[in-house]
This record gives C-alpha cells, sequence and structure tokens, in this order.
C-alpha cells in the first residue's frame, strides 16, 4: 500500500504542468455565466487545444483518438489541471464523460468512427435527454415513445433536466420502444441530431437564472434506426452503463475542484468557528480524495472502479454542500452578490445532491448492493 | 501508486482477525485487559511491529482488526513504547490538562509514562500514591483511577519523540477507531435483517436503509483517510503528513462515534442494554476521542494546515 506516484506519471506531469504554463495565457478571456453561444466557443476551443497537444479523451483508447492514460495519470492530470486553474469540461461534459465512453462501449464500429473523433476534437457537443417529468428518479418510468416506420423511428414526448440541449449538436435519447414490456425492458438508447424537425427546446431557468438546463419537446421526431445504440429494448442496461461513467469517473474532477476552492476559502477564513468547520470540510474532502485513490487503483487492477465509485458520489456530494454553506457564512453581506464564485458555486451545488442520483437513490442502492438489504416491498392499492 | 493492501498486509489482517477471533471473543473482551491478554497480544507481535521493520501502514491494519474485535488495553501506548521500555505500559498525555488525571488501566500496568510537549516521563506504577478508582468507568473495559499529584519520572525521550508518538500514535489509533465504526456496521446490519416489525425486515425499510448506508460510506471514508495518513508517514514526501494525520483521526473519531450513536438506533430498545454489544464499541470510541486529540482538535489542527 502506498501512496507514491511513479516515475512515468511524474514525468508526465512535468510535461503537462509546462504545457499548461504556455497555453493557458493564449487563451481568450472567460464569457460570462449566461452566454451560452460563448460558453460553447470557449469550452470547445480548450477542447481542441487539449486535442491538439494529445490530451484530450485522457482516458479513452488510443484506437478512438484518446490518450489511453493509466488510472493515476488521469489523476495528475486533474491534480495539474486544477491547480493551473484550467477550463473545465464545461459543454463537453456529455460528449466527453457521458455519451462518448457509451458509444465506445456499446456502439458499433460505424458509430464509433462517426461520433467519437467529432467529440474528442470538440467539434460536436452533445446533451442528455434521459429525465422527463414523470421520470426523475423513477427513471424505468420514462413514456417518451419511438415507433418503427420504415427505417425511422417517430419520436413523441418530453425530456426535461437537458444539459447543454440549447447549444447541443446531438442528443443522448432514452426512448420506450416496447411499451407492452415492463418498464425496464421496453427502453432503447437513440443518438438524436438535435437540428431534426420536430425538435423545441426551452432553457430553464434555475435558482441560479439562465442555466445549461433545458426542456426538449419531440413531436414525430425522425430518427433513423441506424441512430439506435446497442440492441433495441436493451436501452435500460445501456444506461447503466452510461451511470457507471457518470457516478464513477465525472465527480473527481469536481472533487479536485472542491478542495481548490477550500483553499481558497481559507484565504477568506478568519473567524475561529469558520477556520474550525473549514478544517473539518477539508478533512472531509481529503478523505474522500484517498478513497478516489483507492477506486483508481483498483480500476488499474480490475478495470472498474468497484462499489468505491457510488461512495465517493454520495460522500463528495455531501461535503461539498457543507463547503458552500460555510463560504456563504464566511462571506457573510459580500454573499448578496450572485455573481460571486462561492455564492454561484453554493447555488449551483444545491444541485449535486439531486443530479445523477438523488442522494436517496444512492443510499438505495449502496444498501441493496453493498449491504445486501432486501427492497423496500412495493406499496399496493388494496 | 497502489492504494490498496498487499498481498502481506492481507495475509497480516487475516492473521490478526484470526487472533480476535480465536483467543478474544466478545465474552473475553467484556472481562477487560489483563496481563494474560498482554502476554497473548505481545506472542503475536502486535506491540513490536516497529521493532519487528513494519511500518505504519501494517499497524494500521492490525489496529484496524483490535478495533473491530473492541479488544481491551492500553495498546496504543504499548506499541509506542516498544523498544523504549520493557514493561506492561500506558501513556497519560497531561499537556493543556488539568489533575485530577485519569490515568487507564493503572491496576495492571508495570510503568506509566507521562506525555508532555516536551518530553516523555516514565513512572513506576507502583509510586503513583493516592490513586482513587472510578466506581464506574465510562467505558467498561477502560478502567480509570483519578490521580491528584504524580510522582517524579525519569525522562525516557524528547520533544522529538513525543511529536512522533503524537503522529504515529493518532494514526494507529484512527485505524481502531475505523475498525470500531465497521462493526458497527455489520452488527447493525446483521441486526436489520434479522429483527421483523410490521411483517418484514427493518432492513427493507428506507429509513433504516439510508442509516446503515451512511455507515458504511462515513467508515470507508475514515479507513480511506487512515490508510493515506499511515503511507505519508512511512514516505513523507508524498504528501502533509500534519494534514493527513489530523484529518484521519477526526474522521476515524467521528466515524466510530456516529456509527456507534446510530447503532444504538438501529437496534431499537435492545440497542440501550448492557448485553448487546454496541455500547462497548460507542463508549470506547468516546474514550479514544480523549487521546492523541479529538475530533475537534484535530479539526483545527486541518485548518491551520491550510494557509489563511
Amino acid at each position: 500500500m502506498d501512496l507514491r506516484y511513479s516515475e512515468s506519471d511524474e514525468a508526465f506531469r512535468a510535461e503537462l504542468r509546462s504545457w499548461l504554463a504556455r497555453s493557458l495565457p493564449e487563451l481568450p478571456s472567460r464569457p460570462s455565466w449566461d452566454d451560452w453561444a460563448g460558453r460553447r466557443r470557449f469550452d470547445t476551443d480548450w477542447q481542441r487545444r487539449l486535442f491538439d497537444a494529445g490530451y484530450a479523451g485522457i482516458n479513452w483508447p488510443r484506437e478512438y483518438g484518446g490518450r489511453d492514460a493509466s488510472p493515476s495519470e488521469q489523476l495528475v492530470f486533474l491534480e495539474e489541471t486544477t491547480r493551473a486553474r484550467a477550463p473545465y469540461v464545461g459543454v463537453n461534459f456529455v460528449g466527453s464523460l457521458h455519451a462518448g465512453p457509451t458509444i465506445m462501449t456499446e456502439g458499433n464500429d460505424e458509430q464509433k468512427n462517426r461520433y467519437l473523433p467529432e467529440i474528442l476534437r470538440g467539434d460536436e457537443v452533445w446533451c442528455q435527454g434521459f429525465s422527463e417529468p414523470g421520470a426523475g428518479s423513477d427513471l424505468a418510468a420514462l413514456r417518451t415513445s419511438a415507433v418503427r416506420d420504415g427505417d425511422d423511428y417517430v419520436v413523441n414526448g418530453q425530456k426535461i433536466w437537458c444539459s447543454f440541449a440549447h447549444i447541443a449538436d446531438y442528443g443522448e435519447l432514452l426512448v420506450r420502444t416496447d411499451p407492452d414490456a415492463p418498464k425496464h425492458r421496453g427502453i432503447s438508447w437513440l443518438v438524436l441530431p438535435m437540428d431534426t424537425p420536430g425538435i423545441d427546446v426551452r432553457p430553464i431557468d434555475t435558482v441560479l437564472g439562465s442555466s445549461e438546463f433545458c426542456e426538449v419537446f419531440l413531436d414525430d421526431v425522425r430518427v433513423p434506426v441506424a441512430n439506435r445504440v446497442g440492441a433495441e429494448n436493451d436501452g435500460w442496461r445501456i444506461t447503466q452503463v452510461t451511470f457507471a461513467f457518470e457516478r464513477g469517473t465525472a465527480f473527481v474532477s469536481e472533487l479536485v475542484e472542491a478542495r481548490r476552492m477550500a483553499e481558497d476559502l481559507a484565504g477568506l477564513a478568519r473567524d475561529p468557528a469558520h477556520r474550525h468547520e473549514l478544517g473539518h470540510v477539508v478533512a472531509e474532502l481529503d478523505g474522500v480524495w484517498a478513497l478516489t485513490k483507492r477506486n483508481v487503483t483498483r480500476a488499474a487492477r480490475d478495470g472498474s472502479p468497484g462499489d468505491g465509485a457510488l461512495m465517493v458520489k454520495l460522500a463528495y456530494s455531501e461535503s461539498r454542500q457543507k463547503l458552500g454553506d460555510l463560504s456563504v457564512r464566511v462571506l457573510d453581506r459580500s454573499a448578496l452578490d450572485i455573481d460571486n464564485e462561492f455564492v454561484v458555486e453554493r447555488l449551483r451545488t444545491l444541485a449535486l445532491t439531486i443530479a445523477a442520483g438523488t442522494s436517496q437513490i444512492q443510499r438505495n442502492i449502496i444498501s441493496e448492493r453493498l449491504l445486501g438489504l432486501p427492497r423496500e416491498q412495493q406499496w399496493t392499492s388494496s | 501508486m497502489d492504494f490498496e493492501l498487499s498481498a502481506d498486509q492481507v495475509a497480516l489482517r487475516h492473521g490478526i482477525r484470526s487472533l480476535c477471533e480465536g483467543r478474544f471473543p466478545i465474552k473475553r473482551v467484556r472481562a477487560g485487559f489483563d496481563r494474560g491478554a498482554h502476554a497473548e497480544l505481545a506472542e503475536a507481535g502486535v506491540f513490536s511491529l516497529r521493532t519487528d521493520g513494519f511500518g505504519v501502514a501494517d499497524a494500521a491494519v492490525v489496529f484496524e482488526e483490535l478495533g473491530r474485535a473492541v479488544v481491551p488495553g492500553p495498546l496504543v501506548w504499548l506499541y509506542l513504547a516498544n523498544g523504549l521500555v520493557d514493561a506492561v505500559v500506558g501513556g497519560l498525555e497531561v499537556a493543556r490538562r488539568r489533575p485530577p488525571w485519569m490515568v487507564e488501566h493503572l491496576d495492571v500496568l508495570d510503568t506509566l509514562l507521562v506525555v508532555d510537549d516536551d518530553g516523555v516521563q516514565s513512572v513506576a506504577a507502583g509510586k503513583v500514591a493516592g490513586a482513587l478508582p472510578v466506581a464506574r468507568p465510562l467505558d467498561p473495559l477502560t478502567p480509570v483511577h483519578r490521580v491528584e499529584q504524580l510522582p517524579a519520572g525519569e525522562l525516557v525521550g524528547e520533544a522529538d519523540l513525543v511529536a512522533r508518538w503524537r503522529l504515529e500514535g493518532a494514526v494507529v489509533t484512527a485505524a481502531f477507531l475505523v475498525g470500531a465504526a465497521e462493526a458497527c456496521t455489520e452488527l447493525s446490519v446483521a441486526y436489520a435483517k434479522e429483527r421483523r416489525q410490521f411483517d418484514r425486515p427493518i432492513g427493507s425499510f428506507q429509513a433504516i436503509k439510508h442509516l446503515l448506508a451512511d455507515m458504511l460510506v462515513r467508515a470507508e471514508v475514515a479507513r480511506a483517510s487512515v490508510h493515506a495518513a499511515a503511507c505519508t508517514l512511512d514516505d513523507p514526501d508524498v504528501g502533509d503528513v500534519t494534514r493527513a494525520v489530523a484529518g484521519a483521526k477526526m474522521l476515524a473519531g467521528e466515524a466510530a462515534i456516529t456509527n456507534g450513536k446510530t447503532a444504538t438506533q438501529v437496534h431499537g430498545g435492545m440497542g440501550f442494554t448492557w448485553e448487546v454489544d454496541v455500547h462497548l464499541y460507542l463508549k470506547r470510541a468516546w474514550a479514544l476521542d480523549t487521546v492523541l486529540g479529538s475530533v475537534d482538535e484535530h479539526a483545527d489542527a486541518v485548518a491551520a494546515t491550510v494557509p489563511g
């Protein structure tokens, strides 16, 4: 058991650090929070720079243009990009951490060749189309229908919480292809070109004001059958693959970012009570970071981060919210400005215990899958 | 980086777990620490880990198992003092505290090591005068005497020894606490699967399941943190030793105390009884939070490592 990075990890760190030092000063100024066209431009430009330097898709296999970095190199990448305050994955989130890995695992060769290089270069932006107004935690209850008509599916329904739908080229769309099957068995996973006629995208104002979230209305939208990833009605299993990526890796960069913010907050916190609480939260985030290193070791040993990823998601999101609560108190009346970095973060992180599986759903999964507890009995009407 | 137990550490864990299951079942544990227990643990090499060439990470593996079995005794002091004092020793931290001194396990000790900021004094246990036993110690397995005045001792270590003991001792104590937190989770999960109310196991209710999920996660985060602190002590280049150790003791203390309380709750009325073992874990956790830095002190210590 040791925490020492290998010589090759350290060589990678040195190379990356010097690239960041050269590249970051060349970046244009960052767009404002609600300038969505500007944010797409900025984030995809950053993705292109990563690609040109060989850092895009750091965890993707080489055959898809990635770097095939070892899990420990991925940690080094996150540590260094965060330390240098490099841009976050931003609008490339769904493509590079969600849809891309899913297509890589479950797509056919044509789909891999068509979509993966564009995601990696930052040429195409993806959005998510999973949740519906009536299918949140109970995602498998989704009702958006896809009916075969020749070589197309005709899709009708409504999606919600579609991150980046207003600026995306493609969506990962879950639809019901067999209305008569049990709810988990009649779902398919489609690639939805967002310029298809019949799609109406409406941004959702959140507690932050403008946001990346949208509602998407689908009215007789024709999607080629060739856009289906995996077998018809096998979409629920594929969705679990997507979630394994999301819950497994997507939060690690958030965690690194939270540790940096805690250190920034330390520069502002003077009151002994605030310092005390800060120490508490820093220790928690350090502990979750240690658990992440354990998951990384497991991923290197047997290809999957294992159950630890579920625990990281639950623990991280709650510690991050404590940090946010503390930051608002430290700021005192400076917190009355939503555009303060800490305030916008406090508001944004209210969603961490809701998105990608609420903390309550996470606890159900952990208690059933890891502790072997029985499922709660269904309510039945008598 | 390989942040998992090595094959040797897995074997070590297995060996200590077998020792605890075979020689320290809960019935014997409830009889308390005595010279026989000391001899068996010493024979197994629990106290001589460092002099036998093991690292702090190995010691953390061992103490986690001792914590799971809630083995009583001044185990951490015996581990720290090995090679320095050849006797049954206990420890007493006096820095920033005032009498009466609450001395643990005095009746079994040969030597009491009095730890202050500037050094360690060795005091013959027989020379401690006027010690009054606490009739009902908080932890029934940690007997305590009240002592108003300590006799003069012999200096056996300077400030650098104290500094090392505070780091290493905090990590192995934290490992013990993690083991206690894990045992509380296991006891509670087993009970929730077996105990039936409303014609179903109480472990099927989300109100219970969520408590248990939190117990598991709390202990796992603390465990990773303790292992990280141990690895950092073994190889100080990989991180900030002070921050890693303080965070580990804080998280482990909190995990053991919170899991002890939650285990009491999950066991319902039975959790409030002397018969059910849960209280032994909770009481030990409270007792060990007063040793080598509390949750509160370590939270402040972590904050002090983050530049303000």
